[in-house]
């Protein structure tokens, strides 16, 4: 079953998305891991992208970040149809990819990571540049980084996580997806990467979050778009969706154990209230 | 929606990169000591071990022999140094990005040859044989490359292939003859074995070397306190600079009074390559990126580093390290042989950058472990020669040398690991 969107189009009228994907098909030999799939990504807005293992999260993530390019379909970016063959395309037209495993070079320190392949200066370095540009980034970000002259392995995950995203700031991008930004991370951690996600939607990029944990995708994100299978399956506006309603379309099922229980303790409620 | 302005500048009092309350800064001189310590305990042991390790070597030698410390012999290791010098500051540069030559011996031996049979034979001017060695070590060092970056072969299997092919190389090239010897009226001979600075040149060379530490340390101490960071205080440097123009004077003036020697040509040429080497591995592009790739080369190569490009320049370069090594060698014996380069040649420049802290996983060293480490390996060598024990001897102690600074490197590295430090 397919729950059609709820998403309510008055918020979008004046802006155009910044990235939309149409009809975006992709295969791998005999798994269609892609079929038709629909995406747009407003600036300012943060998009959770939601499904099941296997629904096509990081395969549609991998075709926006130029590792595998989509089979058919268009991308349009800035209302021009665009493709991205290699991540290098990707990073061009401004699209800034944070990994789940971070890629970061653990013996450097901060500023390294920050500006790594990015590095100021012609032939010697200017330390004094960057490391100014690293504080000024982390202090927009409000990041808690005590230091960025220390190697990153001695950093939390929550600090790691921060470095690995305002490292994806540091080109400008327009949009920043996030993969899986939280998993792994402990409960104040999390809470300090979501408050990040916030800045970067009040700096007016687009955000998309890939996320299994649906408590961070109601905390942080504006809308959530479902896929299930290789297909679009719902796109809610946050505000007005049940917890619930995202778990069936994620499933494909009104009945299943999660439901079935919710149902169960409704009713177990709604008895002793009566 | 806009983006937030950056925040307002905090009050100067306090650099920008010293306002979170978390950091811990040394108030007083006992504080900065117990830091240091702590730093020490935690695995960041950086030069200390091998400071200490030569500290240990120079007292045992001197009482089980008194010329040790003398001004002679200090002068003979010095120039000693320079050839394996060389080839370790190449190992430190494969160890960096966590692969390793081990064809550096044959690779000096190769060039020797080459050298020594141009020379004799043929007659060629020295600059040129010079040149043509560098060039036959820069094709070496890029099959190398090219084969690692091609076919992923572990640079371990390669080069060791390369340790017998250049072996065979060397044999062919010296020919039925097996050895050559190199009139002590060329260049080489006298830059490697008989040319020493004169005293006067030596202090100047001290002073330049103070004020250039001084200048470079307070313009950037100038331009961090311009762009409101922290900086070290002016008094510091200059502190740090005077000690330094002391030490190395004393040094020199030490060394000077042995009237045979003094300071080689070849020590100050393998300083000046350190001292280059070490400003291009902190201080520009290619060095960041050699430290980015020895750290995590999928980051890397994500981050738009051309990573199998750092991979062939670096087999390349210490290749050709190797090759002017064995030219300094060759200076240095006089002669090019069967067994140039064979023997502990290997083993003391890989056993020089390790024990001088370059770690054997990649991602952490310096080129000032090549000299420091190879100082150690040389004074060790030329301690046992003054004992006059035999070479077997010598072997073993080289050997347990290397194992004891492989465990120190593994013991930091995990102790880093449960400190939470890279």
């Amino acid at each position: 079953m397919t729950l059609v969107s709820e998403v309510s189009s008055d918020k979008h009228e004046a802006v155009d998305p910044v990235l939309s994907m149409r009809g975006i098909n992709k295969g791998f030999g005999a798994v269609q891991a892609l079929t038709d799939i629909n995406l747009d990504i407003y600036p300012g807005e943060v998009v959770a992208l939601v499904g099941d293992n296997g629904a096509g999260k990081s395969t549609l993530v991998k075709v926006l970040a130029g590792v595998h390019p989509q089979d058919s379909g268009d991308i349009i970016f800035r209302d021009k149809k665009v493709s991205i063959p290699s991540p290098t395309a990707s990073r061009a037209l401004g699209i800034a990819t944070v990994f789940q495993d971070l890629a970061l070079c653990d013996n450097l320190d901060v500023v390294s990571n920050l500006f790594l392949g990015r590095e100021i200066g012609t032939f010697a370095l200017n330390e004094v540049e960057m490391e100014s540009r690293s504080w000024e980034l982390l202090r927009q970000l409000s990041a808690k980084i005590p230091s960025v002259r220390i190697a990153v392995a001695s950093l939390s995950g929550g600090q790691r996580q921060t470095v690995a995203i305002a490292r994806s700031l540091i080109g400008d991008p327009s949009i920043v997806i996030l993969d899986e930004p939280t998993a792994a991370l402990g409960v104040a951690q999390t809470a300090e990467v979501l408050n990040l996600i916030e800045r970067l939607r009040e700096r007016g990029l687009g955000v998309l979050l890939i996320s299994h944990n649906l408590a961070d995708v109601q905390a942080v994100a504006d809308r959530a778009v479902v896929l299930r299978l290789g297909r679009n399956n719902g796109e809610f506006r946050i505000a007005d969706v049940s917890y619930e309603e995202i778990i069936a379309a994620i499933t494909g099922a009104t009945d299943n154990v999660v439901t079935r229980r919710e149902a169960a303790v409704r009713a177990h409620n709604e008895e002793k209230n009566k | 929606m806009t983006q937030t302005p950056p925040a307002p500048a905090a009050a100067p009092a306090t650099p920008s990169d010293l306002q979170d309350e978390r950091l811990v800064r040394p108030a007083n001189l006992r504080e900065s000591v117990a830091a240091s310590f702590k730093r020490v305990r935690t695995g960041d042991l950086g030069s200390l071990p091998v400071v200490i390790g030569l500290v240990v070597i120079c007292v045992i030698f001197q009482i089980l022999n008194s010329n040790f410390l003398g001004a002679e012999n200090i002068s003979d290791t010095l120039v000693d140094t320079a050839g394996i010098g060389f080839i370790s500051v190449g190992i430190v540069l494969v160890l960096l990005l966590g692969q390793i030559d081990l064809s550096v011996g044959s690779m000096s031996g190769f060039s020797a040859a080459i050298f020594g049979v141009l020379l004799t034979k043929n007659h060629w001017p020295e600059w040129v044989i010079i040149i043509v060695c560098i060039v036959v070590g820069a094709v070496v060092g890029l099959i190398y490359g090219a084969l690692f970056v091609r076919f992923g072969v572990p640079s371990f299997v390669i080069t060791l292939a390369g340790l017998l092919a250049l072996l065979g190389a060397q044999l062919a090239t010296l020919g039925p003859l097996g050895s050559i010897n190199i009139p002590f009226t060329t260049f080489i001979v006298n830059f490697s074995l008989t040319q020493f600075l004169p005293t006067w040149l030596n202090y100047v060379l001290v002073v330049v070397a103070g004020l250039g530490y001084a200048g470079t340390a307070l313009a950037r101490a100038n331009g961090r306190r311009r762009a409101g960071l922290s900086a070290p205080a002016v008094s510091g440097i200059l502190v740090k600079a005077i000690i330094l123009v002391v030490a190395l004077g004393l040094i020199v003036a030490y060394v000077s009074t042995y009237a045979g020697g003094g300071i080689g040509d070849s020590f100050v040429a393998l300083i000046l390559l350190v001292v280059i080497m070490q400003y291009v591995l902190t201080r520009t592009r290619f060095g960041r990126e050699v430290f980015a790739v020895g750290g995590n080369v999928e980051a890397a190569r994500r981050a738009g580093i051309r990573v199998n490009r750092i991979y062939v320049t670096v087999f390349i370069l210490c290749a050709v390290l190797a090759a002017l090594g064995g030219l300094l060698n060759l200076g240095h014996l006089a002669s090019a042989s069967t067994s140039s380069g064979t023997g502990d040649v290997n083993l003391d420049a890989i056993a020089g950058a390790v024990i001088g802290g370059t770690s054997l996983f990649g991602g952490r060293g310096s080129a000032w472990s090549a000299l420091l480490g190879i100082l150690v390996i040389t004074a060790i060598s030329q301690g046992l020669n003054l004992l006059s024990l035999d070479s077997s001897v010598r072997f073993m102690i080289t050997g347990g040398v290397l194992l004891l600074a492989v465990i120190v490197d593994s013991l930091s590295r995990r102790s880093r690991a449960s400190h939470g430090q890279a």
